[in-house]
């Protein structure tokens, strides 16, 4: 892992190799190599905040977690323009794929840090199979979608490449990849947040529901959709010589997107509501529990909601994207109180999980490792435009 | 159950799609290995000695308990059990002029149905037919999913150790049972507090001992029902919420409602293809309508064109042959008027 982050910094780019970019990523991902071997050797007590009551921190709750659902932009925009014919949003698809890849090739790289054992990864698999588990499930699905997001990632180096047969049969898988991509989304997103039903007692009755895979799959459309408008709006602005669709056409997506967010929040705002009406925890939201319940609902899904509303309405690119970036905030909050703010809520010895600064380096060098892969293939292959060769096709 | 479903499975990775609906469907109920074992620690009798501590640190080869018995400082803090410590003692109730203080014990319960064992995606945890729930390390891929899992905060983990670190619990002293010794808690307890025994004759002690003392006993076993029964079970003077005990615990085991929702999963993977397929087929259906429809308004169009041009090119021929007549009724019109014309000059000659 640390061979591949320091050969990733020396890649030789325009500017010479001692840009501010090169310099800041090289020295998060060269602290990162350091301290992923400081945990292989020393153990993760010696680089986290772990505990026997807070098993899970935050590379479960970042990047397994939220890593997860922030990569649901890739399965969102294909299913949209290759499945429902919304041709308007394929100059979005390629990168939201290419995100997609990374952000899961990010959480198979969170787990193999996070795991005691990680080289027993196979092991699911080849040696001792348990199928009760969801994380069973979520496993095979993650493994499976890993390699369907990374042949749907392979029509841009092939066109690349130049390797025209080969970029035709993937072209040729296009519907079928799809199709199966979102099979596999569906199930592990909703299987994720199946995890928790195991836990009635340890997550909070205002955030444990029946509902929680439901929960969990709606909330990661949102962030799906939230994620694309956050990566354009930083890609579209880097990558502004190759975009070669119009201001007012990416416009237009934004503008879909944020109508499509602010249907899904909605929903999710009903569905979340529906389980407190359910379960009658009505009571509960006049606890500290409940007050800060209510600030994750209305602040970061409520807010939101009527942001992307607003802003559609009103056509302002400022709402829309000031609403995408709350919603990325907000799931990434859900995420992290299901794994360890409000898990454990009442646990006997009244402990609490706060992550330390190695694992927030760790998780850090994580990302950047991505937005340095993200970058380095954007400028080489045909990924914010069409290859003149393949255009309008699958 | 749990055990018998996994037992079925056998490892079969296609089962996963059966895992959450194994039993629905079904009006068998398995009420767990006859005579399997358990042990009930009897919290009215607990003087907190934590000889029990000592003990299961020797029998374990676990390093010497760091606070000296009769250390009373241990009690100001309420403790869990660690990878070196699979069993601790804490005080709940501190003494009154007239009551001694309540103390109880913490360890593995060994659940009827380990939910450990259900969420654990290598199989390695398994409830043997004796009724310890054995943990199998050269499986454990170190997830921590089991730690994360257990209501009862019972299993701790090696995190200190880099490369072959295990998840930590009480065995219920397995082998030393299997040998017809007792657990090495309940052997070294002064009070009699421990009792080892067959499940089923531990309830039966335990009703007796609340009918013969209702005054000093809640009517409960805690673990008789609690998500499904547990091995270990505790009585108390003292309500169980007072003891760190979650009261009012569902029946139902947890590892049914760690799984309910898998029973979904099958659906999905058989559904989605044929929908999702409808969908595109809609999608493509209405491209096609819609493109015939314009082929069709432009052939409309064309027609229209066609027919007024038939029309534009008749009315002028029309015209022109209208224009033709009249230019040779004038011609006629005009030489018959000038031979008129010349007529009357030759009269007048």
């Amino acid at each position: 892992m640390s061979d591949v982050t320091v050969d990733a910094v020396h890649e030789p780019t325009k500017g010479g190799w001692f840009t501010p970019f090169n310099i800041i990523t090289g020295i998060i991902l060269i602290g990162g190599a350091v301290l992923l071997a400081i945990r292989f050797t020393q153990g993760l007590a010696a680089t986290t905040n772990l505990s026997h009551t807070y098993p899970w921190g935050l590379w479960i709750g970042f990047d397994v977690m939220s890593g997860v659902a922030l990569a649901a932009g890739g399965f969102v925009t294909s299913s949209a323009v290759y499945l429902f014919g919304m041709k308007e949003y394929k100059p979005v698809v390629r990168a939201a794929l290419l995100t997609g890849f990374l952000g899961y090739f990010l959480v198979v790289l969170g787990l193999l840090a996070d795991l005691g054992r990680p080289w027993r990864l196979p092991y699911p698999f080849i040696k001792s199979p348990g199928p009760t588990s969801p994380l069973f499930e979520v496993s095979l699905c993650v493994a499976l979608y890993l390699t369907v997001l990374f042949i749907e990632s392979t029509p841009a180096a092939l066109e690349w490449l130049g390797l025209k047969k080969a970029r035709k049969v993937v072209g040729s898988m296009t519907i079928a990849l799809t199709i199966f991509g979102l099979i596999l989304s569906t199930m592990h997103q909703s299987t994720l947040g199946a995890m928790l039903m195991v836990a009635p007692t340890r997550l909070h009755p205002l955030w444990y529901s029946a509902h929680i895979p439901v929960h969990f799959f709606v909330s990661a459309v949102a962030a799906g959709l939230a994620m694309v408008i956050v990566e354009g709006m930083i890609s579209h602005r880097a990558y502004h010589h190759q975009v070669q669709i119009t201001e007012d056409h990416f416009h237009r997506i934004n503008f879909g997107l944020a109508k499509a967010a602010a249907v899904t929040l909605a929903v999710y705002t009903s569905i979340k509501v529906i389980a407190l009406a359910i379960e009658d925890e009505w009571h509960l939201l006049a606890t500290g529990w409940g007050a800060y319940w209510l600030v994750e609902i209305l602040g970061f899904v409520v807010l939101p909601c009527v942001l992307f509303a607003i802003g559609y309405r009103e056509r302002k690119l400022v709402l829309v994207r000031v609403a995408a970036v709350i919603t990325v905030i907000g799931i990434m909050l859900n995420r992290f109180n299901v794994v360890f703010i409000v898990f454990n809520w009442n646990n006997p010895t009244g402990e609490i999980y706060v992550p330390n600064w190695m694992e927030i380096w760790i998780t850090v060098a994580f990302i950047t490792f991505a937005v340095v892969a993200f970058k380095l293939i954007a400028d080489r292959m045909p990924i914010m435009y069409e290859h003149p060769d393949w255009k309008g096709t699958h | 159950m749990t055990t018998t479903r996994r037992g079925f499975i056998g490892g079969a990775i296609g089962a996963a799609l059966t895992a959450g609906t194994a039993e629905a469907g079904t009006t068998t109920h398995f009420a767990g290995y006859p005579g399997r074992y358990g042990l009930l620690h009897d919290t009215t009798l607990c003087v907190g000695c934590r000889s029990c501590e000592v003990a299961c640190k020797e029998v374990n080869d676990l390093p010497p308990v760091e606070a000296p018995v009769g250390d009373q400082a241990v009690f100001d803090s309420t403790r869990r059990t660690t990878e070196t410590a699979l069993t601790v003692v804490n005080k709940y109730v501190d003494a009154t002029d007239d009551a001694p203080p309540v103390y109880r014990k913490l360890q593995c319960m060994h659940c009827n149905e380990p939910c450990c064992a259900t969420v654990c995606l290598v199989h390695a945890f398994e409830k043997t037919p004796e009724g310890p729930v054995l943990y199998h390390p050269e499986l454990c891929m170190g997830c921590r999913y089991c730690i994360t899992a257990c209501p009862y905060y019972a299993l701790a983990y090696e995190f200190d150790d880099p490369l072959t670190p295990k998840v930590m619990r009480c065995t219920m002293c397995y082998d030393r049972i299997k040998e017809g010794k007792l657990p090495g808690c309940a052997e070294a307890c002064p009070m009699g507090a421990i009792t080892f025994g067959e499940r089923e004759e531990l309830i039966k002690i335990a009703r007796e001992r609340i009918r013969k003392n209702p005054e000093r006993y809640i009517d409960h076993i805690f673990g008789e029902h609690e998500f499904g029964g547990t091995s270990w079970m505790v009585l108390a003077g003292h309500s169980f919420g007072e003891l760190g005990l979650d009261e009012g615990m569902t029946h139902e085991p947890l590892p049914a409602i760690a799984t309910s929702y898998l029973g979904v999963v099958p659906l999905v993977v058989t559904i989605y293809p044929g929908l999702l397929m409808g969908m595109y087929a809609f999608s493509k259906r209405h491209e096609a309508v819609a493109k015939a429809e314009r082929e069709e308004a432009v052939a409309d169009a064309i027609a229209a064109t066609e027919e007024e041009g038939k029309k534009k090119l008749e009315a002028a021929a029309d015209r022109a042959k209208k224009d033709k007549e009249r230019s040779i009724n004038m011609a006629v019109k005009k030489a018959l008027a000038e031979a008129k014309k010349e007529a009357e000059k030759g009269g007048d000659e």
